[in-house]
Parts: C-alpha cells; sequence; structure tokens
C-alpha cells in the first residue's frame, strides 16, 4: 500500500490503463463529445440537403446513411455515454466512496466504445455503403435488403451493448456497496437514484437488443427466417423486440437527465427539492411503464384493436409520473431567490422544453389520433424536443454546473448565456416548425419533399446551422474555461449547492473520499 | 439589473408565443395549402374525428402549459435573489402531491373516452362496399380491385415526377413528387376497405385527407378503409422508410361519383382485355423500342441509370446479361436477382412490356444486339 496516495501516470498509458473514475469520467465525457460533433455533422449533411426542395448535395441512397448514422451515433454515442462519464465522475463523490466498485471493467468499458463506433463509421467507406435503413433498423430493410456493411453494424452495436452492461454493472454495484455510512437510499442525491434506475434498465433492455441483431445477423447468413416472411418468419417480431429495447432506451436517457436538472434547480433556487420521495417514486414508475408501453411506436402495424387499448392507456400513464415531476420542478422554484447562471438557464430551457415534449408525447400516445402523426416530421420533433431539449440541454447544464469542481476554474459566464442563448433559439427555429409540417402530412426520413412544406424546412435549416455553430461556441468555452478561466478553491463553487461533491477541494483531488466522510 | 429583467422576459415570450401559434393552427388551416400548420381534417367522419380529438388534446396540452408556464414564470420574475427576497424552505407536502397525481389522471380519464370510441369506429372494417389489395413494392404500389363476378383490375402507380425535376434541371410542378402515372380511383361515399401488404420491405400508405395510415408488411395483410365525402384528388405518401427511393413513392387518390367510377372500371377492364390480344401480336422493332424505352424509364431507370450506366444497380450499357443470350436477360427480368434489389419484374409488367424493354436494354445504350423478343417469347419463357 506504498504507493496508495499516487497521482495519475504519466503520458498516454495513464489513459490507456487507468481505473481511475475521474480519469474514466473525462475520457467518457470527451468521446460522447466527440461523437456530438460528428453526429451533429451528420445532422448538418441532412438540413442542408433538406434546405430547398429537390435533390441538391447527396444522392438518397447517401441521404438514408445519414439519417441512420445521424441516429445510432448521437443516441448509443453521444448521450448515452456522455451520462455515463456523468455518473463515473460524480456518483462516488456524491456517496462518498473513493472510487467506482469495479475499477478495471470501468476501464475495460470505456476501452471498447472508441473501437465500436471507428468500426461503425468505417461502414461509410464500404462497398455498398453505411446501414441506410433508419436507427430502428427495421427487419426486412435491414436484413434481406441491407447492404453488406449491416454485419459490421451488427457487430459494432453488440460491442457498445457490451460496454453499457458493464457501465451499468458498475453503478448498481458502486450505489448498493460503496455508500458513505449514514447514506441511507433515501438520502442519496437524485442523480444517484435516476442513474441506479436506469442502470437497472440498462441491465434488462441491452441483452434485448443484442438478441435483435443476433437475429438479424443469422437471418443474414445462416439460413434462419426470424424477420422474412418467405421463410415463416414475422417482420413484425423485430419490431416488437426492438422497441422493447428501444421504449426503456428512451427513458435510459432522459432519466439520468432528470436526475441533474434535480440537482441544478434546488442550488439556484437556495431551497430544498419539493417532494424528494415523490421524485424517487416519480422515477421508478415511469421506469416500470417503460416496460410495458413499447408497442406505442407500432400503432399502425395492425395490431388487434385490444392490444392498441392496453397500450394507449398505459402510455397516457406516463404523464401521471412525468407531470410529478415537472410540478415538483415548479414548485422548488417558488418562492426560492433565484439567480440564472448558465446551468440554471439551461435547466430552465429544459423545463419549458421538455415539458413541450411531454405534450406532444401525450397527444403521439392518442392511438386514432397518431394514425395521422405516425412517421411525420411531428414525430421528428417530439422526439427531438426530449432527446436535444431534454437530453443535451441538461448535459450542457451539468457541464457547466460541475466544471469548475472538476479543472478547479471558472467558466465565463457571458460566454456560457450566449451559448444558452444561441442553442435554445437555435434549437426551437429548428424543430418548432416540424411539428407544422408533420401535422400537414410530410414523412419523416425523405430526402427530398413537396413544395408546400419548402418554406418550414428552410426555416429548419437555418435554425439547424445556428444550434450546430453555437456547439462550436460550447466547445471552445470549455477549452478556454480549463486553459485559461478563473482559478477558484472555493470548495463550495456555488453559494446554494448541497452534497458531498461540494465538500471535496477544488478541483477534485486524484483521489477523493479515501476515508468515508459523516454523513448526517 | 434591466438587462437581466430584459433576458428574462425574452426567455419568457418565446415558449408563449410559440405556444400561441401552435394553438392559432386551427384559425389558420382553412386558409391555403402552403406552409399549411395543422392537421387536415380532410373528407372522411373519421378524419373529423380524429381532428377533433388531436385539436381536444392540443387545447388541454395548451391550457395546461399556460398553467403551469405562468407559475413558472411568475416565480423566475418574483423570486429572484436580485430582489432580496430570502429563500422558503418547505418542502413535502403529501396532499399536494395527491392532488397533482389524481388531477391529471382525471383528466387522462377524459381524454380516453372519446379516444377508444375512435379507435374503435378506425377498426371497424365491416359492411364495406369494396376491396382494394394495395401492395408496395420498392418504389411504387400496386392496386387490385378485388371483383367477385368478373376479371380484378390490377395496376402499378409509380412517381410520375421526371428526374428533371428532382435534380433541378426543369422547374418543379405545382403537384412536385405528390403526383403519379396513374392514381388509385374509388367511389365517393362508399365503404372501400383497403387491404394491404407489401412484395419486398415495409411500407406505409398514407393520405392525410382520407384520415388512413397503414403498414403494408410483407406476409401479412392489414386492413383499413375510408369513405370519402367530397369528389377530389387526395395525395399522400408511403411513410415508413423502404430504402433509397422512399420519398419518391407518393399515393394519389382520385375520388369520383359512383357512375364515373364504373365507366373507369369497365374501361381498365377493356384495357386489360386489349393487352391480352396485344400478347398475341408481333411487333417491330420500331415499335418494341418505343414501348420500350417508356417501359425502361418507369422501371429500370432509378437504379440502371439514363444512359443504362448504372448506379444502385448494374451497368446495363455493354453488359454481359444485356448482350449475351436472350433467355438469360429474360431470366433476370422475370425473375430477378435473388438476394439483391433486382426485383422480378416477370408479375409486374406484363408481357408485352416485358418483351419491349428486353428488347430496348440489348438496342439501346450502344448494345447493337439487333434481336428482338416477342410478347409470345416472354410467355413461352415464363411456361417453361
Amino acid at each position: 500500500m506504498g504507493d496508495h496516495h499516487h497521482g495519475p501516470a504519466k503520458g498516454l498509458s495513464r489513459w490507456l490503463f487507468t481505473t481511475n473514475h475521474k480519469d474514466i469520467g473525462t475520457m467518457y465525457l470527451w468521446f460522447s463529445f466527440a461523437m456530438f460533433i460528428l453526429g451533429g455533422a451528420f445532422a448538418m449533411i441532412i438540413r442542408a440537403e433538406l434546405f430547398q426542395p429537390g435533390m441538391q448535395l447527396v444522392e438518397p441512397a447517401f441521404f438514408n446513411q445519414m439519417t441512420t448514422l445521424h441516429g445510432l451515433v448521437m443516441v448509443f454515442g453521444a448521450i448515452m455515454p456522455s451520462f455515463v462519464g456523468l455518473a463515473n465522475w460524480m456518483i462516488p463523490m456524491m456517496i462518498g466512496a473513493p472510487d467506482m466498485a469495479l475499477p478495471r471493467m470501468n476501464n475495460w468499458s470505456f476501452w471498447i466504445l472508441p473501437p465500436a463506433f471507428l468500426i461503425l463509421a468505417s461502414t461509410l467507406f464500404m462497398e455498398g455503403g453505411a446501414p441506410a435503413f433508419g436507427w430502428t433498423f427495421y427487419a426486412p430493410l435491414s436484413t434481406t435488403y441491407a447492404p453488406p456493411s449491416v454485419t459490421f453494424f451488427i457487430f459494432s452495436i453488440h460491442v457498445l451493448g457490451m460496454s453499457s452492461i458493464m457501465g451499468a454493472i458498475n453503478i448498481i454495484a458502486t450505489v448498493m456497496n460503496m455508500r458513505a455510512p449514514g447514506m441511507t437510499y433515501m438520502k442519496m442525491p437524485l442523480f444517484v437514484w435516476t442513474w441506479l434506475i436506469t442502470a437497472f434498465l440498462l441491465v434488462a433492455v441491452m441483452p434485448v437488443l443484442a438478441g435483435a441483431v443476433t437475429m438479424m445477423l443469422m437471418d443474414i447468413h445462416f439460413g434462419t427466417s426470424f424477420f422474412s416472411a418467405a421463410g415463416g418468419g414475422d417482420p413484425v417480431l423485430f419490431q416488437h423486440v426492438f422497441w422493447f429495447f428501444g421504449h426503456p432506451e428512451v427513458y435510459i436517457i432522459i432519466l439520468p437527465a432528470f436526475g441533474v436538472v434535480s440537482q441544478i434547480i434546488p442550488t439556484f433556487a437556495r431551497k430544498p427539492l419539493f417532494g424528494y420521495d415523490s421524485m424517487v417514486y416519480a422515477t421508478a414508475s415511469i421506469a416500470f411503464l417503460s416496460f410495458i408501453v413499447w408497442a406505442h411506436h407500432m400503432y399502425t402495424v395492425g395490431m388487434p384493436v385490444a392490444g392498441e387499448l392496453f397500450f394507449m392507456y398505459a402510455t397516457m400513464l406516463i404523464a401521471v409520473p412525468t407531470g410529478v415531476k415537472v410540478f415538483n420542478w415548479v414548485t422548488t422554484m417558488w418562492r426560492g431567490a433565484m439567480t440564472f447562471e448558465t446551468p440554471m438557464l439551461f435547466c430552465m430551457g429544459f423545463l419549458v422544453l421538455f415539458t413541450i415534449g411531454g405534450f406532444t408525447g401525450l397527444m403521439l400516445s392518442i392511438a386514432p389520433a397518431d394514425f395521422q402523426y405516425h412517421d411525420s416530421y411531428f414525430v421528428v420533433a417530439h422526439f427531438h424536443y426530449v432527446m436535444v431539449a431534454g437530453a443535451v440541454f441538461s448535459m450542457s447544464a451539468a457541464v457547466y454546473y460541475w466544471l469548475p469542481k472538476w479543472c478547479g476554474k471558472m467558466y465565463s459566464e457571458t460566454m456560457g448565456k450566449t451559448h444558452f442563448w444561441i442553442s435554445f433559439i437555435g434549437f426551437n427555429i429548428t424543430f418548432f416548425p416540424q411539428h407544422f409540417v408533420g401535422l400537414a402530412g410530410m414523412p419523416r426520413r425523405i430526402p427530398d419533399y413537396a413544395l408546400q412544406f419548402a418554406d418550414f424546412n428552410m426555416m429548419s435549416s437555418i435554425g439547424a446551422f445556428i444550434y450546430g455553430a453555437s456547439q462550436i461556441l460550447f466547445l471552445y468555452n470549455v477549452i478556454a474555461t480549463i486553459v485559461s478561466g478563473k482559478p477558484t478553491d472555493k470548495e463550495k463553487v456555488w453559494e446554494g449547492a448541497e452534497g458531498l461533491e461540494w465538500t471535496v477541494a477544488t478541483p477534485a483531488p486524484y483521489h477523493t473520499f479515501e476515508r468515508p466522510p459523516a454523513v448526517r | 439589473m434591466v438587462l437581466k429583467a430584459k433576458r428574462l422576459c425574452k426567455l419568457a415570450l418565446g415558449p408563449v408565443l410559440m405556444l400561441l401559434s401552435l394553438a392559432s393552427a386551427g384559425a389558420l388551416a382553412a386558409s391555403s395549402k402552403v406552409n399549411e400548420v395543422n392537421m387536415p381534417p380532410g373528407v372522411t367522419e373519421v378524419g373529423q374525428r380524429i381532428y377533433d380529438l388531436h385539436m381536444l388534446i392540443l387545447w388541454i396540452c395548451v391550457v395546461i402549459g399556460v398553467l403551469v408556464f405562468g407559475v413558472m414564470f411568475y416565480s423566475i420574475y418574483h423570486h429572484r435573489k436580485s430582489r432580496g427576497v430570502t429563500p422558503a424552505t418547505f418542502h413535502e407536502s403529501t396532499k399536494v402531491e395527491i392532488a397533482w397525481t389524481v388531477v391529471p389522471f382525471l383528466i387522462l380519464i377524459g381524454m380516453a373516452v372519446p379516444a377508444t370510441s375512435t379507435l374503435l369506429e378506425i377498426y371497424n372494417t365491416d359492411d364495406a362496399e369494396l376491396d382494394v389489395l394495395i401492395t408496395g413494392y420498392q418504389w411504387k404500389w400496386k392496386y387490385e380491385y378485388i371483383n367477385e363476378d368478373g376479371e380484378n383490375v390490377e395496376f402499378f402507380s409509380n412517381l410520375r415526377t421526371p428526374q428533371t425535376e428532382i435534380y433541378n434541371a426543369e422547374a418543379k410542378g405545382e403537384h412536385y413528387l405528390l403526383e403519379v402515372d396513374e392514381p388509385m380511383v374509388i367511389p365517393v361515399d362508399t365503404k372501400v376497405r383497403l387491404l394491404l401488404t407489401a412484395n419486398d420491405v415495409i411500407h406505409s400508405w398514407w393520405v392525410p385527407e382520407l384520415a388512413v395510415k397503414k403498414d403494408a408488411i410483407p406476409g401479412f395483410i392489414n386492413e383499413a378503409w375510408t369513405q370519402a365525402s367530397e369528389e377530389g384528388i387526395y395525395r399522400g405518401q408511403c411513410a415508413e422508410l423502404c430504402g433509397k427511393d422512399h420519398g419518391f413513392m407518393p399515393v394519389v387518390v382520385n375520388a369520383v361519383s359512383q357512375e364515373e367510377f364504373d365507366s373507369w372500371l369497365a374501361d381498365k377492364q377493356a384495357k386489360a382485355a386489349e393487352i391480352r390480344e396485344l400478347m398475341a401480336q408481333t411487333f417491330t422493332m420500331d415499335e418494341l423500342m418505343e414501348r420500350g424505352k417508356a417501359v425502361y424509364e418507369r422501371n429500370c431507370l432509378a437504379c440502371h441509370g439514363a444512359n443504362g450506366e448504372g448506379g444502385v444497380g448494374t451497368a446495363i450499357a455493354g453488359s454481359a446479361i444485356a448482350t449475351g443470350p436472350v433467355s438469360g436477360h429474360l431470366n433476370v427480368g422475370i425473375n430477378g436477382v435473388p438476394g439483391t434489389a433486382m426485383q422480378a419484374f416477370g408479375g409486374q409488367i406484363n408481357d408485352v412490356e416485358m418483351a419491349a424493354v428486353i428488347t430496348y436494354q440489348r438496342n439501346a445504350f450502344g448494345n447493337n444486339m439487333g434481336d428482338m423478343v416477342q410478347p409470345i417469347d416472354v410467355y413461352n419463357h415464363k411456361n417453361g
């Protein structure tokens, strides 16, 4: 134990062999940002092609590759790893643990990610092109009719599924075993709670996704007919399996975001979270409901009416715990003493836009109306309101909130706020008009469109370029803070912040809580 | 401080404006088709019910939104540290939590009632007076009118917008991408049952104004129905990603009077008989080339290129198949190439068209084979 208090190793080996939760968290965060830029670049190509009616820049086949890779990279490469990175950094510090429970597996679960995405990105240069069947890869378009690169896509999904499962097991083991004495479950910060529940969702559904892609692999290479009607299989089975993974997946993305917002709003309202217990129960209810609503993505596949009704009622129910959350956040703000630093602004943006996304979600849950909304741009608008304004905004809030703790330097408030306002305006110019074109009849995933949709699409594209540019500003802000931010050594960076992470030194030392803290 | 307040006002204004614009969607709906912002109520009773349901839920959401955001922005404005307030410390209230669980639940029940009855109506395909089998192909629709006494009428419906418009060489027409060579025709005020399936991948048949969207899935036959109350041409598109030309397979439905429909159907049946007669004819090279060019442009060009140079499909100019034996060429055209995007066209185009397009491919793009294929050759090939 002589070298117990060592610092980080030097050079590249620090990053390759590290078992330190902070190093691994940092790598996850940078990796996910790189993927965010890559996925964003794909989105820019999509929006540039859709700037005007007619085919201008790319061919329809390549356009489909872009929509597919944009979705896959954003969901699996940007949003999910970013929250895993945040979990790595914050969970041990929030529960008073010295590190994650399984540090070597932690290293492994990060380091298999970059090769997986390298494989996925390499499909762009393969004969027949990259996967072009959408991020939901419905069979048989993704099996019998897929380009040869689909096999690489399947392998890549398997690898990043393994990464997610290992990450989730690690979080469960850490939260269950490594809480400081006195840190009972009902004293854990909400970010820890939401991640614990998320981790259970991950362990439950990632193997289902692995099953789906394995069946695809068998259909493509080993002569089975799971999804091929000609061989006695069932193409709709694919959708059931996929969405049994896919619906919990969207809560995997949004629950940690709820956690972040539940940490930040009380800090800047200088008032405790209104209903801690009910927030925990609401999170658990949402997680439970996520398992019994998958077929609301499939209202138009021709289910029996009884099934249709069951999934409609169950889906509508989600509005109840989600409403509880929103009401709790607003009540937390009520009669607080608020200030609006960048993290709080992003949370306010989250609250408004996520709620709008929730409203459209409720509209989509109504099966008869969904017959008109389904597979239209209305759906595209809906999920970008929850994925971007929900997950990405809260992630931006988290970075600004904890960055001073991570690197001991303050970001520029002016730059942070500029980033927020450009993002907020750009985001709404991009996605709000998509509600209109969707309702008016524009299907999603088309490379070209009828003339009556032209103006709103141009608006949408302009907004997308603004939003895209604002993320470069984000990158600049983070680098500028790390390089030349104003140093701070206040343990409690924010006046109203509560929690163990604000009791350690700033910047957070390489090892924290080697002795468990006392939790009252 | 003034600056800050201004910013907050901006923060408040954005979403409110957006909500208002979404709310005014209904009012604007009637004005024009271009830049339409709302769902069309369409020309069916079900469509009207769906529209009413949509507006009901939209307005409930708007009201809840105004309340929640109202409280939020009141709080943002009044409960700021810069106004010198001290934060309250209250938290936890079981009564409040129960209230904001129960009230939304009751509102949801209020929504579920009309939603359920509308859904049951959508699912009621009984007592249809006309059945049409719709088959999705990459990337076109086939319509088959099922006729209990007499022959079925069937035809394909392809995108009519020329490539020159899509690639911006020509000005785009009024119905750019929403026009087909042969629309589906239905009689008004008649309950038409749609039976949907697909030949290759999953497609989805969507016409907003007829309030029908249903997936067409290989191996399944889905049911839907519509009953148009007004004559007119209704346009929609494939809604499920189905490959390269997903964006280029529109649906056009022409709703006409019963008399007009009857004469159209009789006309179709006569034409089918005419084709059967043509099958027995022998054509000249020029006739075959002229017909073949048209068939090529409709069915082959998207993958094999305007000059047979290839693309998604292999090149036809100078290809071993098009310059090889006729039987091999016919085999590919009729049966397709399994495991590739090359479909079996034997069931999609008639024997006259097949003969013409094979002849065309063998004598165009520099393939000067000089040989001809007659409909009887296609027939013989198909029947061994």
